[in-house]
């Protein structure tokens, strides 16, 4: 079997990446993509660890996450494009209306 | 009826003419005159039936019990006090009624002349307004006086002291819509006030030294205290009393009051002003003889004021042209007669005359109120005259008086003034030479008004002599009594030398404390005494004489007179202008007075205080203000800034962008991540092996 530890350090790697992602990119599509590169190293880290437990715990709540994941992307881009329209910017740094 | 009865219930008497005055308060406007006389002049009428009977009874009695003394209440119970001395005394003044042989003469002569005159005003009051005020007012009066003679000690003696001197601003004042009869009333009350206040001191330093103000004991403690003749304390309580007569009874300097209070009606006149509140100094000093006679200075004191007292007024009497101002003098001159009597020791002489006066006085004054009422309120005596045939009881009556003041034997004022003038011989010469050219100008002067009034040339204004008329029998009846007094009254003192018992002496010498040594003139013979006698007759014959003679034959004399010494004949008339001077040393410098205490009131107590006050609360809430808008405001301002200043780092968070909140977000993470590794002792040493 492949051990254990190849796939955490798989999911921390894609953690990491999606991470900095979020914090650093200045597109929010990318930051959308970023987040969803989050989840999917979740997704990794509960299924290795249930084939390693042996239980089907784990199985059934990444498929939860990736259900999840897809509502959250759709409602996101929503709101992009909602903003998009009006704003004609997809650029995180100019979008500080709601400010002070 | 017991033969007590009256002696037990003298303490009705004053009682009768007070029920009197208390329902003409009450009620008196809504009563008839017919009403307010009967009860007015029914209360003294009691009240002189009941002080006859008691003086009477009294008499009836032996000599040595001849006090009684009835107490109702006690009213002032001190209690303990210490006298001067040190000694501790319990001090008690009630209201208590005594009646000794010489209350029992004032009683007489104050209800018997009192009721005279009461009848009397009927008639002449009739007429006038405010009948039922005058007779309240004269029966309150008659209350004061009867409390003032038959008071058991000195403060009840004030009492009524202070009740005829309102009574007298009353009645003198009757016609206050008049000014100078209300300005009257305000000089005789003030005036009195004055000599009140060295009554008061010398009330203080009896009850200081003597414990007591009863006068059944104020003897027997100047016994006990063992005071020596001429004792400093008591020479200044003599003088302080003094100076309350001087008040009360109109000698110098304060007799100023009675000229004027001519201004009441003719009956007050007579009552008030002749028979009996101006004879309660003479009265009191009597009754305090005691202490008069340890202090030789303040009987000469007394004597010298009465003296010139009398010679004084008498000179000033002799060029009013007033009838009642001549009368008004002569009251003040008689008065200083009774002073100097007392003032000599001869305390019964003076008394005698305080009677005999009150008879020919009230007569004259009455009289003279008739002759005003028949000359229709005419009281100039220029515009009088030939009169005897016109209203000839008057006439006679008043001419009955005039031979009585002038001291023509055997008339009531012969006796009576002889009486003072042979003591007044006896113990100071030179008064005695004061006191006989008195009389002179006293026959004098009256007979000057008698000739003017009743006899002479008419000089009586066309309009007036219709009306001349006689009065009535309520006032003739009255006047032909007094005269018949006038006549008799003296006979009851009649002197040892002419023949009598001088039983009226011999009734008030348990009164005197140190009778006088009369045994030693006695023994002397009558010489001297008859020389007397027949000098004061010869000087007034001359002056009743020179009356004639300037009045009714040469009537140009007088005015040439006066004329050729006009200087002296203003001072006279002006009456020295005693007024003036009294008015510039002390009216205007009250007023000077009271005009700066106004001053002061309105710029100190007004400016500085009240207006002050102002001032500073506005300039305090000006403080307030700023306090309050700059500390208070300030404040609350402060703390909204510092939250201000402090939010401004968390508002620099709300940035707006979102990836700083990812940012934050992601932070909160991995300190969160941290913190619960490190709890569960999880480092990273253990996860990488």
């Amino acid at each position: 079997m492949v051990p254990i530890g190849h796939y955490l350090f798989l999911s921390a790697a894609l953690l990491g990446i999606g991470i900095v992602g979020v914090v650093t990119r200045r597109n929010v599509i990318i930051i959308l993509m970023s987040v969803e590169l989050i989840l999917n190293a979740v997704n990794i880290n509960l299924v290795a660890f249930s084939r390693l437990v042996g239980s089907v715990e784990g199985h059934i709540f990444a498929i939860f996450i990736i259900t999840d994941a897809a509502a959250e992307a759709a409602v996101g881009l929503g709101i992009i494009i909602a903003f998009f329209r009006n704003r004609e910017t997809v650029l995180g740094d100019e979008m500080d209306i709601l400010k002070w | 009826m017991p033969s007590e009865y009256f002696l037990a219930h003298i303490w009705l008497i004053p009682l009768f003419p007070l029920i009197g005055a208390a329902l003409m308060l009450l009620i008196g406007r809504r009563l008839p005159n017919s009403a307010v006389s009967a009860i007015c002049v029914g209360s003294v009428g009691l009240a002189m039936i009941y002080g006859f009977g008691a003086v009477l009874q009294l008499i009836m009695r032996p000599v040595a019990q001849r006090l009684v003394e009835v107490v109702l209440f006690d009213w002032v119970p001190a209690g303990a006090m210490h006298m001067t001395s040190g000694q501790l005394v319990n001090f008690n003044a009630q209201w208590g009624m005594l009646l000794d042989p010489l209350s029992a003469v004032m009683l007489c002569v104050v209800t018997g002349v009192g009721f005279l005159i009461h009848v009397y005003s009927i008639g002449y009051m009739g007429h006038e307004g405010g009948y039922y005020r005058f007779f309240g007012y004269l029966n309150l009066f008659m209350f004061s006086m009867l409390v003032l003679i038959l008071g058991n000690n000195l403060l009840l003696l004030f009492v009524g002291w202070e009740g005829v001197g309102l009574c007298s601003y009353l009645l003198i004042g009757f016609y206050f819509l008049r000014k100078s009869a209300s300005d009257a009333g305000k000089k005789a009350f003030i005036v009195n006030r004055i000599g009140d206040a060295g009554f008061i001191l010398g009330l203080f330093l009896l009850v200081g030294t003597l414990g007591t103000l009863r006068f059944t004991e104020v003897g027997p403690a100047i016994t006990a205290g063992g005071f020596a003749v001429g004792d400093g304390v008591m020479t200044a309580i003599a003088i302080l009393l003094f100076v309350g007569a001087t008040g009360k009874s109109a000698q110098i300097p304060l007799y100023v009051w009675l000229p004027d209070a001519m201004e009441g009606p003719t009956p007050v006149s007579a009552l008030i002003h002749a028979a009996t509140m101006v004879t309660a100094g003479v009265y009191m000093v009597t009754r305090m003889n005691a202490v008069f006679q340890l202090a030789p200075l303040a009987m000469a004191i007394v004597a010298t004021i009465g003296a010139a007292t009398s010679i004084f007024a008498a000179s000033m009497g002799l060029v009013q042209n007033d009838i009642k101002r001549v009368l008004a003098y002569s009251t003040v001159s008689q008065l200083g007669y009774m002073f100097l009597a007392l003032g000599v020791g001869a305390f019964t002489a003076g008394i005698f005359h305080l009677m005999t006066h009150a008879f020919f006085k009230a007569l004259l004054f009455l009289g003279s109120g008739s002759v005003i009422h028949a000359m229709s309120g005419e009281q100039d005596m220029r515009k009088m005259g030939a009169l005897w045939s016109k209203i000839p009881t008057t006439a006679r009556t008043f001419f009955i008086a005039t031979l009585a003041i002038s001291g023509i034997p055997p008339l009531a004022g012969f006796v009576s003034k002889d009486a003072i003038l042979g003591a007044a011989f006896d113990a100071r010469p030179t008064l005695w030479v004061i006191g006989f050219i008195t009389a002179g100008m006293t026959a004098f002067y009256m007979f000057r008004l008698v000739n003017m009034t009743f006899f002479g040339q008419s000089r009586v204004p066309h309009d007036v002599e219709h009306h001349i008329h006689e009065s009535p029998a309520s006032m003739t009846v009255p006047l032909m009594i007094l005269a018949f007094l006038s006549i008799v009254g003296g006979w009851i003192g009649w002197p040892a030398s002419l023949g009598g018992s001088d039983p009226f002496s011999r009734f008030l010498e348990p009164v005197i404390a140190r009778p006088e040594a009369s045994a030693a003139s006695e023994a002397a013979g009558y010489g001297k005494d008859y020389a007397l006698m027949a000098a004061s007759v010869v000087i007034a014959l001359f002056g009743i004489w020179l009356a004639r003679r300037f009045y009714l034959e040469h009537s140009e004399i007088p005015e040439r007179l006066a004329e050729r010494f006009s200087g002296l004949y203003q001072l006279l008339y002006n009456k020295y202008y005693v007024d003036q001077i009294y008015y510039a040393m002390f009216v205007n410098r009250t007023k000077d007075l009271a005009t700066g205490l106004g001053a002061f009131d309105r710029n100190v107590i007004d400016g500085l205080g009240v207006n002050g006050a102002g001032w500073a609360t506005r300039a305090i809430s000006q403080v307030s203000m700023w306090w309050d808008s700059w500390i208070v405001d300030g404040l609350v301002n402060l703390t909204a800034r510092i939250a201000w200043v402090l939010s401004i780092p968390v508002r620099m968070l709300q940035s707006g962008r979102v990836a700083s909140y990812a940012l934050f977000i992601v932070i909160g993470v991995m300190v969160g991540l941290a913190y619960y590794l490190h709890v569960s002792g999880v480092t990273l040493h253990s996860v990488l092996h």
